[in-house]
């Protein structure tokens, strides 16, 4: 059964690899370790593999380490303050990374909130409902979205999203959510909501795709089980597919959120760059990505730089912890999933 | 295929398990009635046939399927034994380009009817497969009532005695009493295999169809799931795909022999392997091909 289940986050990082010491249910496990006969290349093969993702590991603490080193002025001169505070002031020598944390998290969040039913419907409906044959184009084209450049998009999202956002979205958003602080305030159209919705679009390929690949690794045996019951398609889709692929489709969404977390040049396109915590999600933010992409070239102070270069460790830490903490939910809460 | 002027009976208005609001109705139990006054033929099938695209896989099988007993389906491989039997429960429409001419009635209706939702067949006639195949992600429990609860039951006394009753129909209970909440998949093959064919009694249909249920068991577990189709037979009418003809021979009452998506003989089944009627039945019971 499905490679995906436990495969897919590789991409997001070694941490996935935490999940995979689990049995296999079925009977379809392939290879077992101790089979009697040993040859040599099964040792030498295990170390090689071994070394492989050993040097992942590696190369993560390396960047880290790296990071760390270059911001170390920085680092000694605002301590864990610099997590916490927000302060961003070049000109005074002032810096703290909690605007940037908050716009890197919360445009994360609602890209996840708009892409995660959006990327698995699709991918449902290009695996169970869609007719045969516009099933491969269609997914031929959503994999094309991923293929449109960052810069690009953002241009699109500056002339085209984010005018009508301003124009037609927003102004609806208020009217008819105005109760919640989250929608209140001036519209500019470059907000945090832009730049969620922007993100949105660009992880929506990749979690649709690597969706897709999981659902279809459901075997058909399971599908004939629940029709043979008399369940309906949706029954089907809910009590065959879906409770079997729901740990692989988590570890889809958490590589569709390593994305976003990271995504840069798009959501610096539109996500109005100002480092402020904000109620409303019609109030420009900035993220750490879009921080470090922006102001580089301007740090011509040696503290602004290092600033900078702990933003990116910043970046680091939370990916990696965000990665981490899926991990740990989906263990904690997604027994029940089939285990790869 | 003339429409069906029966009424349907009352357990097969099912209700629809998602729709909200709907919890506290009172709940469809799918009580057999139609065994109460069960006539005896469960499917009358009239010139059957059935096509995948332009390959016909079954070509004009007519016979009746005597309700309350056990009928074996045999013959060489490829011949057509599920797709028969998956047209029993329409099963077989899950394939994309699959049709069917000719009529299957059960207990006089015409399952076939424009006005029918396969759905509903199916709820009527459960089916069980070659490789077991529980819901992995469910326990043992859930497993057996999954059908009852799509059909909207949410009573926990009803669940947990229809859940009891079906697994000592299935000779699981004693096996499973102490571990309700166990995964399914910490079950043996054979015990998954009796875990499915309990789920399928849970909801208590009226055929139940088995495709090659024992082909992937070991002889000790075949032996338990050849006697419980005896023991099920007093309730349920059972059709059995088998490749094994002792087995046919041991649990059936009568046996159809299938050769080339026809069927060439359909006699009691000791008829079938003492006396044929068709050397091609002789020739195939005896081992001679197949
Ligand atoms: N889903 C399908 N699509 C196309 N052809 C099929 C399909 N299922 C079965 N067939 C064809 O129908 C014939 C009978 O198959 P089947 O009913 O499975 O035979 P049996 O169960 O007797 O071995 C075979 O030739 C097979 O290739
Ligand atoms: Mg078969």
């Amino acid at each position: 059964m499905g490679r995906w289940a436990s495969v897919p986050p590789a991409s997001a990082g070694p941490f996935q690899n935490l999940g995979m010491k689990t049995k296999d249910p079925g009977g379809d496990a392939g290879f077992s370790q101790d089979t009697g006969v040993k040859s040599p290349w099964d040792s030498i093969f295990k170390w090689f593999t071994f070394l492989m993702a050993m040097s992942v590991i590696a190369l993560i603490f390396l960047v880290g380490y790296e990071l760390f080193k270059s911001s170390r002025l920085s680092i000694s001169k605002f301590g864990w303050r610099f997590l916490v505070s927000s302060d961003w002031d070049p000109v005074a020598e002032q810096f703290g990374a909690l605007p940037f944390i908050f716009g890197t998290l919360v445009s994360s969040l609602i890209a996840l909130i708009i892409a995660v039913p959006l990327s698995i419907g699709t991918a449902l409906y290009l695996t169970e409902l869609a007719p045969v044959w516009v099933r491969a184009p269609l997914a031929f084209l959503v994999q094309l979205l991923s293929a449109v450049p960052s810069v690009i998009l953002g241009l699109w999202g500056i002339f085209v999203m984010v005018p009508w956002l301003r124009e037609n979205l927003f102004p609806w958003l208020r009217s008819a959510f105005g109760f919640s602080p989250l929608f209140q305030g001036p519209i500019y159209g470059v907000s945090i909501l832009a730049g969620g919705i922007i993100i949105a679009i660009m992880i929506l390929p990749i979690i649709t795709s690597v969706s897709r690949e999981i659902i279809r690794s459901v075997p058909g045996l399971q599908r004939e089980a629940a029709y043979a019951l008399g369940a309906t398609r949706w029954e089907v889709t809910r009590i065959a597919v879906l409770s079997y692929a729901k740990k692989g489709l988590f570890g889809a969404v958490i590589l569709g959120l390593g994305r976003a977390l990271g995504e840069t040049m798009a959501v610096t396109m539109v996500i109005g760059n100002r480092p402020e915590i904000a109620k409303s999600l019609f109030a420009p933010g900035y993220t750490l990505a879009s921080v470090v992409a922006n102001e580089f070239a301007e740090a011509t102070t040696e503290i602004y730089l290092h600033a900078l270069f702990e933003i990116g460790l910043v970046l680091l830490g939370v990916t990696v912890l965000v990665n981490a903490l899926a991990q740990l939910l989906l263990r904690a809460f997604g027994g029940s999933g089939v285990k790869a | 295929m003339n429409a069906s002027t029966i009424d349907f009976p009352v357990q097969m208005n099912r209700n629809e398990s998602n729709a909200p609001g709907q919890n506290m109705q009172k709940p469809n139990s799918p009580e057999p009635e139609a065994h109460a006054i069960a006539p005896a033929t469960a499917f009358q099938i009239g010139k059957l046939s059935v096509s995948f695209g332009a390959h016909t896989v079954l070509k004009d099988v007519s016979l009746d399927i005597k309700a309350r007993s056990v009928t074996a389906i045999i013959g060489p491989s490829g011949c057509g034994k599920s797709t028969f039997l998956r047209s029993l429960n329409r099963m077989h429409e899950l394939v994309p380009d699959a049709r069917m001419t000719g009529t299957i009635r059960l207990f006089g209706e015409n399952i076939y009817g424009p006005e029918i939702d396969p759905v509903v067949v199916r709820r009527r006639v459960g089916m069980v497969f070659q490789k077991s195949n529980p819901f992995p992600t469910m326990s043992i429990s859930e497993n057996v009532t999954v059908g009852l609860r799509l059909n909207g039951i949410r009573n926990k006394g009803i669940l947990q005695e229809r859940l009891e009753k079906s697994l000592k129909m299935a000779a699981l209970w004693d096996e499973v009493k102490d571990r309700l909440n166990a995964a399914s998949t910490s079950l043996s093959g054979g015990q998954q295999q009796r875990l499915c064919i309990a789920r399928a009694l849970a909801v208590e249909p009226e055929v139940i169809l088995m495709d090659e249920p024992a082909s992937a068991l070991d002889p000790l577990a075949t032996t338990k799931i050849e006697e419980l189709i005896l023991d099920l037979k007093k309730d349920f009418t059972i059709v059995i795909v088998t490749h094994n003809m002792q087995q046919a021979a041991r649990i059936s009452d009568q046996t159809a022999f299938f050769y080339l998506g026809e069927l060439v003989e359909y006699a009691a089944t000791r008829k079938i392997f003492t006396n044929p009627s068709v050397k091609q039945t002789e020739d195939y019971v005896t081992g001679r091909f197949g």
